[in-house]
Formats: structure tokens, C-alpha cells, sequence
């Protein structure tokens, strides 16, 4: 395994200026993620999990350089995120494709923001179509696809422009419990096949353990990193779910996430 | 593969089925109801039910509107109002929509700009009318400013309005691609306001010919609306009745043309009857 560093957190806080619900016209300041600290080797597969409001989403608009650190700062390859680029890719819960372009036309959007030849387009955005076995479906409009195959397309159009890393919230959270097992293991296919960085943040503890090499567990209010759990687990068949290393490990990052309500409740 | 291939079938054989059978069907359901006013409109003269001065029967009027075609009495006066809507029409898209695409864009220009084009719109153009011809005559300029100042407001509003309701994930997608502003208006808000800025087109095509015809009615001396009080002064009422259906057709027209080009550049909307 290689333990080149590929993004370094380094304590990063974001605040925004929220209203009052009680005063009119008065704005606090809201800490979403503070003093967020952590690294990520390059081709890893790391897993951010935690409650609702723990800053995941913040967390990962930073990284897209979609906003900025009120403190810190956040290092790709030792260079401080300067605004977004095509050097990561962003996959959303609610896939965010163009509606009025085909599954091709969104992927060759990416091809296009990335200035490849238009003469490369269809050759790329069929390799990545049927890297995520949608060949047959190149043509149909977003609202012809089913849920799942709307998000195997948006991983596509990331992929398409080749960035080094893959940024994902909750991809999976909208789909069923069948589409999502599958789609899970395709990624950790199209993962080995490509060797990307991918950050995944997810609500679930199962995917989280499934899907990651280690498992960065956050605390809500404001989001912290509560401990970075390692998941050594030797294979990732469909059945290692109930293996023990894989029950113990669930036991463990429940554990950490639920730690605060027995403090509260002096247990 | 095998299921792929079966579903793509079974999407032809109904589309196939729906030009056949079922396309006729329609044809007969959307018929049916027209055929039957026609029809009244041909018997109530004829039994006395109303006064056949005043509502000559259907054939009459067909006879009337064969004789203007004839002439060449029509074309003129169409061709005079369709000069002048398109002109109108034509000039407010060329105004409003890229107006509107700029003011949706900057939420600055849209706060300040709104109130003012809320009162604009809600005065209604003919109350204006008065006003075009005092500064502008009674020639074409008047009525087709009085078209183009009708049409400009709805395209205007609703181009506004579909900028600002862009969904913004989709920016927010477009955005993390790092692609300039430039591109993220002409690739992302542009298509993605194309269906409610056609609702303001569609809206200014319907008070195009309203306003066309009452300005034509006002101060004009050709034009299907000239030709309609013209002949209820002079008593000609067949002709008058052959005007009105011609307003008719040409609205149905006009807003057919805008429904299969809305229909061309939205296919990727979901039909609302699937």
C-alpha cells in the first residue's frame, strides 16, 4: 500500500451567520466543523461517517472548493485548495445531472468543462459508460433512468474528466436497500480498477465499514473528529457483512457514535 | 441485455398503436363537439331560434370568407396583421429574453427592477393605447409598439422568475467542474430556464393577436380587426363573422406553432400525462 498523502485537514473550522429564531434581524454564528484534523494516503478508500449536523456536507464543500475555511486549511499534493477543480470530482445524494442532456451528454459535459478534443468525447464517455454497464442506456434522458442507474451515471461523468479524487455525499442515501448493495460493490470495483482517492460520507455504519479502508467517525455539533477507525478486514464479499471482524468493527464506530447520549444520560 | 431489448420493444408497439387506432380515436374525441357547434350554427338561423340578420347561418359565412379569400380582400388584411404581430412579437422576444436572462442573473438588478416591472405589467396595454397613438400616429408604429410594450412583460417576468428558480445542485454541479460563468450561464441557466420562459412566451402569443386586433379596431385602416368593425358598419355581417374565424384560426395557429416549438426544445421534460 502506498502512504503518499494525498489531502491533509488541518484544523479546519467553518462558521456560518444563521438567523436568530427567537430575535429578529439578530445573526449567530454557527460552527459547523471545527478544528477538523486528518489525512488521506493517496488511492485510499476513506469513509466519513456521523450523525445529521455533524458538518459532513460542509466538510465536503470544502474540499470541492465550493466554499472556504473560516480557519485552517485544507492541502491537496501540499497545495492549499484554491476553488474548485477538476482534480476532484463531486458525486451528489441527489445526482445533480443536467436533465435536458442524454447520460452520454452529461458525461461529455465533464469531458468538455476538462477541454478534452471533442473528437475524444465519444470514445471516453463510452468507456465510462460501460465501466458503470450502461452502455445500452447512452441515449436516454435522466428522467428515462431509474434512481440507481441515474446515480451510476453521475459517477461516470466524474470519472470521465479523471480526477485524482472522487468526493461523494451520500450517493447512496436515496436509493433502496438492493440497488445500494450493488452499487456498492461496483465502486469498490471501479475503485480498485481506477485507483482513485475517494472520500465517501454516508449516515450508514454498514456502508461505511463495507466501503472504507478506514472510517473517520465525526460528532455533530459542531463536527469534530471523534477517532479514525481502521477496517482490516481481508475480503469485501456480499456476505462479510455478518463475518465477526466486520460485526466488531460495527459494534466499535456505534460505540463512538452513540458515546455522547449515555454521557448525557449518566449511564 | 434481453430485458433491455424487450422493454425497447414493447415502447415502439405502443407508439405504433397510438398513431393507428387510438390516433383516430382522438381525432374523432377533439372532432366531435366542434362539428356539432358547426352545426347549430347552421340550423338555429335556419328554424328562427335567432335572428339571421344578426347570425347569418354557418354556410353563408363560409361562402362571405370564400369570397374575401377569392378577391385577394383577405390576404391583405391578414397579411397586415400578421406583419404587425410578428413584428411586435417578435421584437419583444428579441428584447426580452436576453433582458430578462440578465436581470434573473443578478439578484441585485432583480430586487430593484421587480416592483417596477410588476406595475408595468398589471397596467393593461390598452389603457395605453391612447397614449402610443397620441406620440406615435395612427400608422404601423403605433400598433406595433402597443405589441411589442403588451408582449414584453410576461416573456420579461417569467424569464426572470426561471433564471431564479434554476435548481441550485445543478449550479452547484456545474460549479464544482470548475467551468467559467460564462459557460455556466449559456450550458446550465440557459437550458434550464428554456420551460418556464416558454409559459411567457406562450402567455405574450395569446395577447399579441388580442392586442393586435383592438388597436386595429381603435385606429387602422387595413387588418383583420379593421376588417370586423368595418363590416359591422357597413352592415356587411357575414363578412364580420368570416373576420372573427379567421382571428380564430390564426390564434390557434400561433399557438400551435409555440407549443411544438416549446414541445422541440423542452423533450427532455418529462411528459406530465406518462
Amino acid at each position: 500500500m502506498t502512504t503518499v498523502e494525498k489531502i491533509r485537514f488541518e484544523r479546519v473550522t467553518k462558521s456560518f451567520a444563521v438567523r436568530d429564531a427567537n430575535k429578529k434581524g439578530v445573526s449567530n454564528e454557527y460552527t459547523a466543523v471545527q478544528d477538523l484534523s486528518f489525512t488521506v494516503r493517496e488511492g485510499e478508500f476513506i469513509t466519513l461517517v456521523g450523525p445529521s449536523g455533524c458538518g459532513k456536507s460542509t466538510l465536503l464543500d470544502l474540499t470541492g472548493g465550493l466554499t472556504t475555511p473560516t480557519r485552517g486549511r485544507i492541502l491537496i499534493d501540499g497545495k492549499e485548495i484554491a476553488g474548485p477543480g477538476l482534480d476532484r470530482g463531486i458525486v451528489f445524494q441527489q445526482y445533480a445531472l443536467f436533465p435536458w442532456k442524454t447520460a452520454r451528454g452529461n458525461i461529455e459535459f465533464g469531458l468538455e468543462a476538462k477541454g478534452i478534443p471533442k473528437r475524444e468525447w465519444k470514445e471516453k464517455a463510452n468507456y465510462y459508460l460501460n465501466l458503470v454497464g450502461l452502455s445500452q442506456f447512452a441515449d436516454r434522458y435522466p428522467h428515462e433512468l431509474s434512481g440507481g442507474m441515474k446515480q451510476r451515471i453521475a459517477i461516470a461523468r466524474s470519472l470521465a474528466f479523471n480526477p485524482d479524487v472522487l468526493l461523494m455525499d451520500e450517493p447512496y442515501a436515496a436509493l433502496d436497500a438492493q440497488t445500494r448493495e450493488s452499487l456498492q460493490s461496483e465502486l469498490l470495483r471501479i475503485w480498485k480498477q481506477t485507483k482513485k482517492t475517494i472520500i465517501f460520507i454516508t449516515h450508514s455504519i454498514d456502508e461505511a465499514i463495507y466501503l472504507g479502508e478506514r472510517v473517520v467517525v465525526l460528532t455533530g455539533g459542531p463536527g469534530q473528529v471523534k477517532e479514525i477507525v481502521d477496517v482490516p478486514l481481508k475480503s469485501r464479499d456480499a456476505d462479510v457483512r455478518s463475518h465477526p471482524d466486520f460485526v466488531k468493527i460495527r459494534q466499535k464506530v456505534w460505540n463512538l457514535l452513540h458515546e455522547p447520549e449515555y454521557i448525557g444520560a449518566n449511564i | 441485455m434481453e430485458t433491455v431489448k424487450s422493454v425497447d420493444l414493447s415502447i415502439n408497439n405502443k407508439k405504433l398503436k397510438n398513431i393507428g387506432f387510438s390516433g383516430l380515436q382522438k381525432l374523432f374525441k377533439q372532432s366531435i363537439v366542434l362539428i356539432a357547434l358547426f352545426l347549430l350554427w347552421e340550423i338555429a338561423p335556419r328554424i328562427g331560434l335567432v335572428d339571421e340578420a344578426f347570425f347569418p347561418r354557418f354556410l353563408n359565412v363560409l361562402i362571405a370568407w370564400w369570397e374575401m379569400v377569392k378577391s385577394g380582400e383577405l390576404f391583405a388584411h391578414f397579411s397586415a396583421s400578421i406583419t404587425r404581430s410578428i413584428f411586435g412579437f417578435g421584437l419583444a422576444l428579441l428584447i426580452a429574453i436576453p433582458l430578462g436572462l440578465l436581470i434573473g442573473w443578478y439578484p441585485l438588478a432583480r430586487d430593484l427592477l421587480n416592483p417596477v416591472l410588476e406595475l408595468f405589467r398589471n397596467t393593461a396595454p390598452l389603457a395605453l393605447l391612447p397614449v402610443f397613438m397620441l406620440f406615435l400616429g395612427i400608422d404601423e408604429t403605433s400598433k406595433i409598439s402597443i405589441i411589442l410594450f403588451a408582449c414584453t412583460w410576461p416573456i420579461l417576468l417569467n424569464t426572470i422568475a426561471a433564471v431564479g428558480s434554476v435548481d441550485p445542485l445543478l449550479i452547484k454541479s456545474a460549479r464544482s467542474m470548475n467551468i467559467s460563468s460564462f459557460k455556466l450561464f449559456y450550458k446550465v441557466i440557459l437550458p434550464a430556464s428554456v420551460p418556464t420562459m416558454f409559459t411567457g412566451i406562450r402567455m405574450a402569443g395569446s395577447s399579441a393577436i388580442l392586442i393586435l386586433i383592438a388597436a386595429e379596431m381603435v385606429g387602422a385602416k387595413e387588418g383583420l380587426g379593421y376588417l370586423i368593425t368595418y363590416s359591422q358598419y357597413n352592415f356587411m355581417i357575414p363578412e364580420m363573422y368570416a373576420g372573427i374565424l379567421t382571428i380564430s384560426v390564426l390564434g390557434l395557429f400561433i399557438n400551435y406553432g409555440l407549443l411544438s416549438l416549446e414541445k422541440r426544445l423542452s423533450r427532455w421534460k418529462q411528459d406530465p400525462t406518462l
